[in-house]
């Protein structure tokens, strides 16, 4: 199968009962949203269209650029997995493209029948709810659009615009709400991230002997380390905190995690709520000033490298304190520390694994990594290939550039939406299968958590699933102190 | 939504975790265990009594391998594991665990 997917069988109407779990009032009104649909929401709506296509450029860019020429329609994971029409790009754009001109256009307005154009009505809305919480925001479709348009970005903009009558997603909304308030997406309190760190200090050095460190809110190091908090809790994650542990004990290099930055996953990007997206990137920064430390490194996430990478500077103020004027990726720094022969590695040490790499979209589509045009496809796999000598690559077409999401990115790793993740899993799935490896080595915390949970309906093992760290972590020659 | 445990229904969100922790008995666990058709044994018993005691102290479940840890050092390395873990509870220790033992869902990219 692999780069040459079979076009599923249409089925109109197949995912249309997958409908995601809406957010509680409680949820709504803490982000500054109605707890509810409000009266008069279409004409709300009205109104929020017209600021979130103001706000944001390339949207009203790609409400105009559409040619319907149909090279996204089967590009989507979700469209190969369901078969529902609704979920190829152009249909699920066309769900916003439809009602933004039905109330903000003159042909629109004058004569809707001869355009296309529809108001919002109830059965649009359930429409709108039901699909636009089936597209995880990873933009392969982007890429074989021959105008670059990206349904990403119209997913965002009608989260937003339901989210200001009243209707957000539980998953997504919870999430951020907690990550707000607390500082991270589990709730996890500092003495409980305490004390998580102490036991994996104690659990390397009865693995290893050396006795590595986890600090936590220590001032004056050079490295302020954020990463997804499921990094802290969540198996294969933790494994990943483990093996940049033992990168940076090698390495020498003096570094922390931060209680008041315990998370670098950023969902407001989801929606694309500014606001929010700010009160989550202002933890970092202020960490980081706060701790002394003139490095940021972002762990293994694919939309926190996103939002760190483009948007931190923008979000949170000026990054000119940081000695390289910009946040670095745990990758790199890696890749950075092998290339100078800093570390010394054991290739041999996973030689009972053949792996391959799944590029996250974040990373992959979003983002860069390094100093070089495709640095985000090329660090990766460098250092993949420094620590393993057997190393696999999946099929053309279904990775770097082209890679197919986890099936469980942009606010879709809900439990609520299970059926939808297992069938959007189905490309990546029967490329691993494909590529007849022991394991899938992945930078995203969502992949790990989804691909982890999929493996078994699939035939596979979910201890397959694996950070690119743990990799690293066991090939690196540890010393015994730093 | 709600659970009813010995007459008295208790409030439970749509995925069936207590809304209120106080409302927790053994016999919440059991009642849940019952509906998904799975039977509480003491190893069982062993998990959901390390959640709440962790619980109770930092108002957080256990990271999984806090609880691994805890496991193979009461019963042996053998079952210190996830593998172990899950197969006592097949939807995984922090959904499925959690939820017997009352605590809440943990939430987030797990």
């Amino acid at each position: 199968m692999a780069g040459r997917l079979p076009v599923p069988k249409l089925a109109p109407g197949a995912a249309a009962k997958l409908v995601s779990r809406r957010a509680e009032p409680d949820t709504q009104r803490a982000l500054g949203f109605p707890g509810d649909l409000v009266d008069g929401w279409e004409d709300v709506a009205v109104a929020a269209m017209r600021n979130v296509v103001a706000e944001r450029g390339a949207l009203r860019l790609f409400l105009d650029s559409c040619m319907k020429c149909g090279a996204c329609t089967d590009k989507c994971h979700y469209f190969i997995g369901t078969g529902d029409p609704k979920n190829m790009p152009v249909a699920r754009q066309d769900l916003f493209r439809d009602v933004y001109r039905r109330y903000h256009t003159l042909s629109g307005r004058l004569v809707p029948w001869l355009v296309g154009a529809k108001r919002l009505t109830p059965e649009m809305l359930e429409d709108w709810y039901a699909y636009f919480h089936q597209c995880s925001q990873c933009r392969r479709c982007a890429v074989y659009c021959p105008v670059g348009i990206d349904t990403a970005e119209f997913a965002m903009a009608a989260r937003e615009v339901m989210d200001r009558i009243g209707i957000g997603q539980h998953y997504t909304n919870e999430v951020t709400e907690k990550a707000i308030r607390l500082g991270n997406n589990l709730g996890l309190p500092g003495p409980a991230l305490a004390d998580t760190l102490a036991g994996l200090e104690e659990d390397i050095l009865d693995d290893t002997g050396a006795a590595v460190r986890l600090p936590l809110d220590e001032p004056g190091v050079e490295v302020l380390l954020v990463t997804p908090s499921a990094d802290f809790f969540a198996e294969p994650h933790v494994d990943g905190l483990i093996g940049y542990a033992k990168v940076f004990h090698q390495a020498g290099l003096r570094w922390t995690l931060s209680s008041h930055a315990s998370e670098a996953a950023n969902f407001a990007l989801f929606t694309g709520n500014r606001e929010h997206m700010s009160a989550l990137a202002r933890r970092i920064v202020e960490a980081a000033r706060g701790l002394g430390a003139s490095r940021i490194v972002i762990g293994e996430c694919g939309h926190a490298w996103r939002v760190a990478h483009n948007h931190l500077e923008a979000l949170a103020g000026p990054l000119d304190f940081l000695a390289r004027g910009r946040v670095e990726h745990v990758v790199e720094v890696t890749d950075e520390l092998i290339r100078a022969g800093a570390l010394v590695l054991d290739p041999a040490a996973n030689d009972h694994r053949r792996v391959t790499y799944h590029d996250s979209c974040n990373i992959a589509r979003a983002s860069r990594l390094g100093d070089i045009p495709g640095g985000q496809f090329i660090v990766p796999r460098r250092v993949l290939r420094a620590v393993c000598n057997h190393y696999v690559e999946m099929a053309r077409g279904t990775t770097r550039e082209a890679t197919f999401c986890c099936g469980a990115g942009g606010g879709l790793l809900a439990d609520d939406l299970m059926e939808l993740r297992t069938k959007g899993a189905a490309p990546r799935m029967e490329a691993f299968r494909a590529a007849d490896v022991t394991h899938l080595a992945a930078m995203c915390a969502i992949c790990k958590s989804q691909l982890a949970r999929v493996f078994p309906d699939y035939g596979f093992d979910r201890e397959q699933v694996v950070s690119v760290h743990p990799l690293v972590g066991d090939a690196v020659r540890l010393r015994a102190a730093p | 939504m709600a659970i009813v445990v010995d007459t008295v229904a208790l409030e439970t969100d749509p995925e069936g975790y207590l809304i209120h922790i106080g409302d927790w008995s053994p016999d919440v666990a059991e009642a849940m265990a019952e509906a998904d058709g799975c039977e509480l044994t003491d190893a069982h018993w062993q998990v959901i009594d390390f959640l709440r005691e962790y619980y109770s102290e930092y108002g957080f479940a256990p990271a999984v391998r806090i609880l691994t840890r805890a496991i193979a050092r009461r019963l042996g390395p053998d079952k210190g594991n996830s593998r172990y873990l899950y197969r006592l509870f097949p939807d995984g220790p922090a959904r499925q665990a959690c939820r017997y033992a009352g605590l809440p869902k943990p939430t987030g990219c797990i």
